[in-house]
């Protein structure tokens, strides 16, 4: 593990809400490498933001760390306290929100925010401080004219950049990017996850890309871990997984979407809901959606299943169905 | 043809406060839709797309006369649509109904969802009672609310989002319209039930004979449902045509990059990006000559002076640049 950088073992994280507990991320395990950009996809409701928060003890209450191990490099974060996971945030692993306009005070300058967070963790003179946030702009691409602006005189593409300077200011080892162009039209989009991923090589990060846009993260990611209903249900190198999908959500997610570069698409579709989390589906969560699932699926949780070294499926009946197809 | 604008202008005037109105005699307008002109055949799916602020929303509740245009006309089905009023616009609904985006606000909370469906029913005249019931429960099995006894009686609260937008869809089409205005009607939908809502609306399509203006920021959406596209930027049509025309051989700067910034779910197929220079700019004081010159990556000195003409290179493919001639 010298190369680790993060590895989660049996997560669970619960809300405990009025209606029951929603257990938004039900052992969840995974483990990636320095430098590395795992995407973590899945719909609304699949738990994928709240595994983003869980790994920085940001689940808002009434939401809990249940169990489970989170080991960045050699420390295991759920061993630490409020005050010791402070020196981490942001300066070990950082975040970048999904809407910069709520991320960012409304009442400060944006050359100030950055200040404030390199003046918090590091032991440096307002104007060293002043000199980094200077360059972290000039990274992001804003003009130091700029510095002195306050958010709202910032387009929507230009906020999220501020947002990306903050996340990078204390040189992390590890960026959670929680749907980071989801409120941003397309060609603004790109720019920022060209951006994204400059700076990734450029500070040497590793990366976990929280989407529900299956489409952006062929070009970012290294890795993939596709959540349904609170677990990741396959996890996989980018290009093994969209050659042969193996779990039959993957393979009906990538079938249900429409490609730009195809003529003539036909689109499958996935019957059913998602499932409610305070009352998930016995068995497989997948089996009331699942065209392949058997009486097995119904009643038992299929176990983590490992059909080639670093990929991950969770189905009964991933082998037997690749012999249908 | 079934619908015909010309011209089609709106602009909103921007609020200004009670001091700014005395101090100065000028209102600023923000020129939401700048003269478009485009028809719509009968049983065709003609989308429109664009990026936000594009005028694409605003074109939609044009046409179903939800707002009243600055300028322009509309005609349907050889009748003229801009001016009616009361009565004759009530009529006028009959014939033209719209689905909206959201519909976590576009049904009545506090409305079953059978009488919600029914309402329009009513509002016409055109059924009451067992009448009105019976056409309902056919009306919710064609868009798959089955049991239909128990989404008659539900409240929108206890159904998903993608029941909700079928209990939206059944509204629009239980007067038996001919013109349905989409106005993105999957994007705030899970997106394991995207493809069946359109699965859906293209049943109901080819079922009830329905034409469509589908709007839509996700080009690659568009490219699966319709037959004809106008791309539209800052309340212009840049470029419009049989979607194998735009799509196969894009012409416009501004669609090639649009197309090219677009994910793909597919890490053999990479995309080209063509970079644009920052943002959309404001369409209060829109860009003069060709709105899109400051982007522009082909603009001269012409572009910035000269407003490009909507022109036919060949078989209704239509294209406004001056680098294209």
């Amino acid at each position: 593990m010298a190369e680790g950088l993060l590895r989660i073992e049996n997560l669970k994280v619960y809300y405990y809400t009025r209606d029951g507990v929603a257990r938004a991320v039900d052992n969840v395990g995974f483990s990636m490498r320095k430098g590395e950009t795992v995407g973590v996809v899945g719909e609304s409701g699949s738990g994928k933001s709240t595994l983003g928060l869980a790994i920085l003890k940001l689940v808002p209450p009434p939401g809990r760390i249940v169990d489970g191990k989170m080991f960045f490099q050699t420390i295991d974060l759920t061993d630490l306290d409020e005050k010791e996971m402070q020196k981490i945030r942001g300066k070990e692993i950082s975040m970048i929100f999904q809407d910069p306009t709520t991320s960012l005070s409304p009442l400060m300058k944006i050359g100030d925010h950055l200040i404030e967070t390199i003046i918090a963790h590091e032991r440096v003179t307002r104007r060293e401080a002043e000199e980094k946030a200077l360059s972290l702009l000039e990274d992001v691409g804003i003009l130091p004219e700029r510095f002195n602006d306050y958010p709202h005189q910032f387009s929507g593409g230009m906020r999220q950049r501020v947002g990306i300077a903050l996340a990078l200011a204390l040189n992390p080892d590890l960026v959670i990017a929680d749907e980071p162009t989801s409120s941003l039209d397309v060609i603004v989009q790109c720019q920022i996850l060209d951006l994204m991923m400059k700076l990734k090589k450029l500070y040497d990060m590793g990366m976990i890309l929280v989407t529900h846009d299956i489409g952006l993260v062929p070009e970012i990611s290294d890795k993939i871990a596709l959540m349904y209903a609170g677990q990741i249900v396959e996890f996989a190198d980018i290009n093994s997984f969209f050659e042969e999908p193996l779990h039959p959500y993957a393979e009906a997610l990538l079938d249900s979407v429409p490609n730009i570069q195809l003529s003539d698409q036909k689109l499958r579709y996935i019957t059913g809901n998602p499932p409610d989390l305070v009352n998930p589906p016995s068995g497989c969560r997948f089996n009331p959606r699942c065209p392949h699932a058997v009486k097995e699926c119904r009643e038992k949780e299929p176990p983590i299943i490992h059909p080639e070294p670093g990929r991950v499926v969770k189905c009964f009946r991933y082998e037997e169905r690749s012999d249908e197809d | 043809m079934i619908l015909k604008v010309v011209d089609l202008t709106k602009y909103f005037p921007v609020q200004q406060s009670f001091l700014e109105r005395l101090l100065s005699m000028r209102t600023d307008y923000v020129k939401a839709v700048d003269g478009i002109n485009f028809d719509v055949e009968k049983g065709e799916v003609f989308s429109i797309a664009g990026e936000s602020g594009c005028g694409k929303t605003t074109t939609g509740r044009l046409i179903v006369r939800l707002i009243e245009p600055t300028d322009g006309r509309i005609f349907f089905k050889q009748t003229e649509i801009t001016s009616p009023k009361g009565e004759e616009l009530r009529k006028l609904r009959k014939h033209i109904q719209i689905i909206f985006q959201n519909p976590y606000a576009s049904l009545n909370p506090q409305m079953k969802i059978g009488d919600a469906v029914g309402h329009p029913l009513e509002i016409h005249g055109m059924a009451f009672g067992k009448d009105r019931e019976q056409l309902v429960v056919e009306m919710l099995e064609k868009v798959g609310l089955q049991p239909t006894g128990k989404f008659y009686g539900a409240y929108p609260h206890e159904l998903s989002g993608g029941e909700r937008q079928r209990a939206a869809i059944a509204r629009a089409m239980i007067l038996n319209p001919d013109f349905i205005v989409a106005d993105e009607p999957i994007s705030m939908i899970d997106v394991s039930l995207r493809a069946k809502i359109l699965e859906l609306m293209n049943q109901l399509k080819h079922e009830l004979n329905l034409t469509y203006l589908f709007i839509t920021h996700d080009l690659a959406v568009a490219k699966y449902i319709s037959d004809k596209i106008a791309i539209m930027y800052l309340g212009k049509i840049v470029e419009m045509g049989r979607k194998d025309a735009v799509f196969s051989q894009p012409k416009h700067p501004y669609t090639i990059a649009l197309l090219s910034a677009i994910g793909i779910p597919n890490p053999k197929m990479k995309r080209k990006h063509v970079e644009l220079k920052g943002e959309v700019p404001s369409p209060i004081n829109p860009p003069s000559g060709c709105r899109f010159h400051p982007r522009c990556p082909m603009a001269t000195d012409i572009c910035s002076k000269v407003e490009p003409d909507l022109l036919d290179l060949k078989n209704g493919h239509l294209v406004a640049c001056h680098s294209i001639r």
